[in-house]
C-alpha cells in the first residue's frame, strides 16, 4: 500500500460519498453541496493522473463557473417563504434497479477487458505541451470552440432575458 | 520541499528512521499550523493598522485605552467576540450557516501554499502556481452565496447574490493582467517569475515593457480590491445600504471568522501582485540584501505596502453603486487588458 | 492491490451510474442539471485515465479540455432554459412542463 494507493482510496472515498449525497439528499441546497464536494475529489483524480493543467480548470470552471451558476439557478427558481426546497423523486426503486445494472455491466466490461499496458513514466507538467498542442495539432477545435462558446453566451443571455413572452 | 526531506533523512538518525510518507505528512501539518498562525497574526495587525491609519487620516487618535497606545485593542475585540452569544436565525439551516464562514475561511488559506516566500524553499513548487491561486480563491464566491442563503433574510440573499456577481466579473480582468505577465515569464511557475525579475528594482515586471505592465498592474490592483470586497467595491457588506449583506445574521465567533478571511484575502491578493509585479521576494538593490531570509522581509514588506494602499484607498474613495461597479469590470478594465495583452504580445514579438 | 487503469475506470462507471440515478428520478430541472454534470465528469475521468495509462501522449487530457469547455456552454444554455421556464410557469417542476404549445 503506496501513498498513492492510499491517496486514491480517501480522495475516491470522498468522491462517491459526496456524488451519493447530491443524489440521495431531499434539499437542493445539499444537493448543490455534494456537486461541489465531488468537482473537488475530481479534480483530486486528475492531480493523481498526473493532469496538474486539468486539475486547475476543472476547479476553475467547474467550481467558480458552473456551480455558481447552478446555485444562482437554484436561488432564482424558488418561491419564497414557505416554499418547498425540498426535491421529489419519482419511482426510485425501479431506477436503482436499471442503474444497479448498468453499473454491474461496466464493471464486468471493465474487469474483463486485457488492457494493454504502455510504458508509463513519472508524470510531468503538461502546461507547456497542452499550449503547443492547442496552436498546432488541435488549431481548428480551438476555433471552432471559441465560435461555440461565443454562441452559448450571446445565447444564453437572450434566452433567460427578463422579459420573455 | 522534497530537498528539505531529504537532507533530512540523510542527516540525523531520528528523521532517517521515519518513512518519508509520514515525513511529507509532519511536515505537511507544520505548514498549515504555520499558515493558520499567520493567518491569524496579520487579522490581528491589520485591524489594528486600519484603525490607526484611518484615524490619523481622519484627524483623530484612534484606539489608545487598551495597552501602550492601542495595540492591545484587536486583542480585546477577539475576546469579545468569542464569547458573544452565538445567534442563529431559527428558521436558518444549522449545517449551512455553520459551513460557510469556514470555506470562506479555506479559500485564501488554501492558496498560501503556492507562494515564493524564498528563493530556496516553497512549500509547494506547483509548475501551474498562478492559475491555482486564480482558481483557488474562486472557492470563496460559493462561500458567500451559501451565507447568504443559509440566512434566510431577503438582506442577506441580496448581499450575497451581488458578491458572486462582483467577485465573479472581476475575477476576469485579474486573469487577464496576470496572463500579461506570464506571457513574459514564460512559465506559470511563482518561483519562476521571482527569479526573472531577480536582479534590483529596474528588472522587475512593473518597470518593463512600458506602459503596458503598469497598466496591467493597475487592473491587477482594481480587480483583486473588488475580489476582496474592500471600499470602494464593498457594496456586498453596506451597512447603509443591506444592513450588514451577506453576514448580517452573523455574531460573535462566525463574523469574526469572516472578518479573517477578509483581511486573509487581501494579504493573499497583496503578496500574488507583489509575487507577479513588484519582483516577489528579490530586493530592489540588485544583490544587496538579496537571498535566503531577506526574501521573506522583501516579500513581507512588498505586500505590507500593497495592504497599506487598501488601506489608505478606503478612507478616500467613495463607494461605487451596482451598475457602475458591473460597468467598470466589463466595459473597462476587461477591454484595457486585452489591449495590454495584445500590446505586450506584439512588442515581444517585434 | 496496487492501484492502475482498472480502479480509475471503476470509480468513472460508479459515478456515472449515481448521475444517472439522479438524472432518471429528480423532479427539479437544475437537479437533473446537476446529475449530467456528474455523468459528463465520470466520462472525463476515464478520457484521463486512458490519456495516461494507455497513451504516450496526452491527447486524452486534451480531450478532456475541450468537454470541460462544451459542458460549461451546455450548463449555462440549459440554465437559461430553466429561467426562461421558471418566468413562465412559476415552477421548475418537470412533470408540468408538459404542453409543446405555448
Amino acid at each position: 500500500m503506496t501513498g498513492f494507493d492510499i491517496m486514491f482510496y480517501v480522495i475516491a472515498a470522498l468522491t462517491l460519498f459526496s456524488a451519493a449525497v447530491m443524489v440521495f439528499s431531499k434539499n437542493i441546497i445539499y444537493n448543490a453541496m455534494g456537486l461541489l464536494a465531488a468537482f473537488f475529489g475530481v479534480a483530486g483524480i486528475y492531480v493523481m493522473l498526473g493532469a496538474d493543467f486539468l486539475a486547475a480548470t476543472q476547479l476553475l470552471i467547474y467550481v467558480g463557473g458552473i456551480l455558481v451558476l447552478l446555485l444562482f439557478g437554484v436561488m432564482l427558481s424558488q418561491r419564497f417563504s414557505g416554499t418547498e426546497m425540498r426535491t421529489g423523486t419519482l419511482q426510485v426503486v425501479p431506477a436503482i434497479l436499471v442503474c444497479a445494472g448498468i453499473a454491474a455491466i461496466l464493471l464486468r466490461m471493465i474487469w474483463q477487458t486485457p488492457w494493454q499496458k504502455v510504458e508509463i513514466g513519472a508524470p510531468a507538467p503538461t502546461t507547456k505541451t497542452i499550449g503547443t498542442l492547442f496552436m498546432t495539432d488541435y488549431l481548428l477545435p480551438f476555433e471552432i470552440v471559441s465560435v461555440l462558446l461565443l454562441a452559448a453566451l450571446v445565447g444564453a443571455a437572450f434566452i433567460g432575458r427578463r422579459d420573455a413572452r | 520541499m522534497q530537498e528539505l526531506i531529504a537532507t533530512l533523512q540523510n542527516g540525523q538518525t531520528f528523521f532517517a528512521s521515519l518513512p518519508p510518507a509520514i515525513l511529507t505528512l509532519i511536515f505537511m501539518a507544520l505548514g498549515a499550523v504555520l499558515f493558520a498562525t499567520v493567518m491569524a497574526l496579520n487579522a490581528l495587525v491589520a485591524v489594528y493598522a486600519e484603525r490607526k491609519i484611518s484615524a490619523w487620516m481622519q484627524d483623530r487618535l484612534g484606539p489608545m485605552e487598551v495597552g501602550p497606545q492601542g495595540i492591545l485593542q484587536t486583542l480585546a475585540d477577539a475576546v469579545k467576540l468569542l464569547l458573544k452569544e452565538d445567534i442563529v436565525p431559527a428558521a436558518a439551516d444549522k449545517k449551512l450557516h455553520m459551513f460557510a464562514p469556514f470555506l470562506v475561511f479555506a479559500a485564501p488559506c488554501a492558496a498560501f501554499a503556492a507562494l515564493p516566500y524564498t528563493r530556496e524553499f516553497v512549500f509547494a513548487n506547483f509548475d501551474i502556481g498562478v492559475f491555482y491561486v486564480a482558481s483557488i480563491t474562486s472557492l470563496s464566491v460559493i462561500a458567500i452565496l451559501l451565507a447568504g442563503w443559509a440566512s434566510n433574510n431577503k438582506w442577506a440573499l441580496l448581499g450575497g447574490m451581488r458578491a458572486a456577481a462582483q467577485i465573479v466579473s472581476y475575477e476576469i480582468p485579474a486573469g487577464l493582467a496576470m496572463i500579461v505577465i506570464v506571457m513574459q515569464a514564460g512559465s506559470l511557475n511563482f518561483n519562476a517569475i521571482s527569479l526573472e525579475q531577480n536582479g534590483g528594482i529596474f528588472h522587475w515586471f512593473i518597470l518593463r515593457y512600458f506602459p503596458f505592465n503598469l497598466i496591467a498592474f493597475i487592473i491587477f490592483y482594481i480587480a483583486t480590491l473588488a475580489e476582496c470586497n474592500r471600499t470602494p467595491f464593498d457594496l456586498p457588506e453596506a451597512e447603509s445600504e443591506l444592513v450588514g449583506g451577506f453576514h448580517t445574521e452573523y455574531s460573535g465567533f462566525k463574523w469574526s471568522i469572516f472578518m479573517l478571511a477578509e483581511y486573509a484575502e487581501m494579504l493573499v491578493v497583496a503578496l500574488v501582485g507583489a509575487a507577479l509585479f513588484l519582483g516577489g521576494w528579490s530586493s530592489p538593490f540588485g544583490s544587496f540584501m538579496n537571498g535566503g531570509a531577506w526574501g521573506v522581509f522583501w516579500f513581507a514588506g512588498k505586500a505590507v505596502f500593497i495592504i497599506f494602499t487598501h488601506m489608505w484607498l478606503r478612507w478616500t474613495l467613495p463607494r461605487l453603486r451596482v451598475d457602475q461597479l458591473m460597468h467598470l469590470s466589463w466595459k473597462v478594465l476587461t477591454p484595457f487588458s486585452f489591449a495590454c495583452i495584445l500590446g505586450v504580445g506584439l512588442w515581444m514579438l517585434i | 492491490m496496487q492501484v492502475g487503469l482498472t480502479h480509475f475506470l471503476v470509480l468513472g462507471a460508479i459515478l456515472f451510474c449515481l448521475g444517472l440515478l439522479a438524472v432518471i428520478t429528480k423532479r427539479n430541472a437544475v437537479t437533473v442539471l446537476m446529475g449530467a454534470e456528474l455523468i459528463i465528469n465520470a466520462a472525463n475521468i476515464n478520457f484521463i485515465a486512458f490519456a495516461r495509462y494507455l497513451d504516450k501522449d496526452i491527447d486524452g487530457q486534451m480531450f478532456g479540455i475541450f468537454v470541460i469547455v462544451v459542458a460549461a456552454a451546455g450548463a449555462a444554455v440549459a440554465l437559461a432554459i430553466v429561467l426562461n421556464i421558471y418566468q413562465r410557469m412559476r415552477s421548475v417542476n418537470l412533470d408540468e412542463a408538459d404542453s409543446l404549445l405555448g
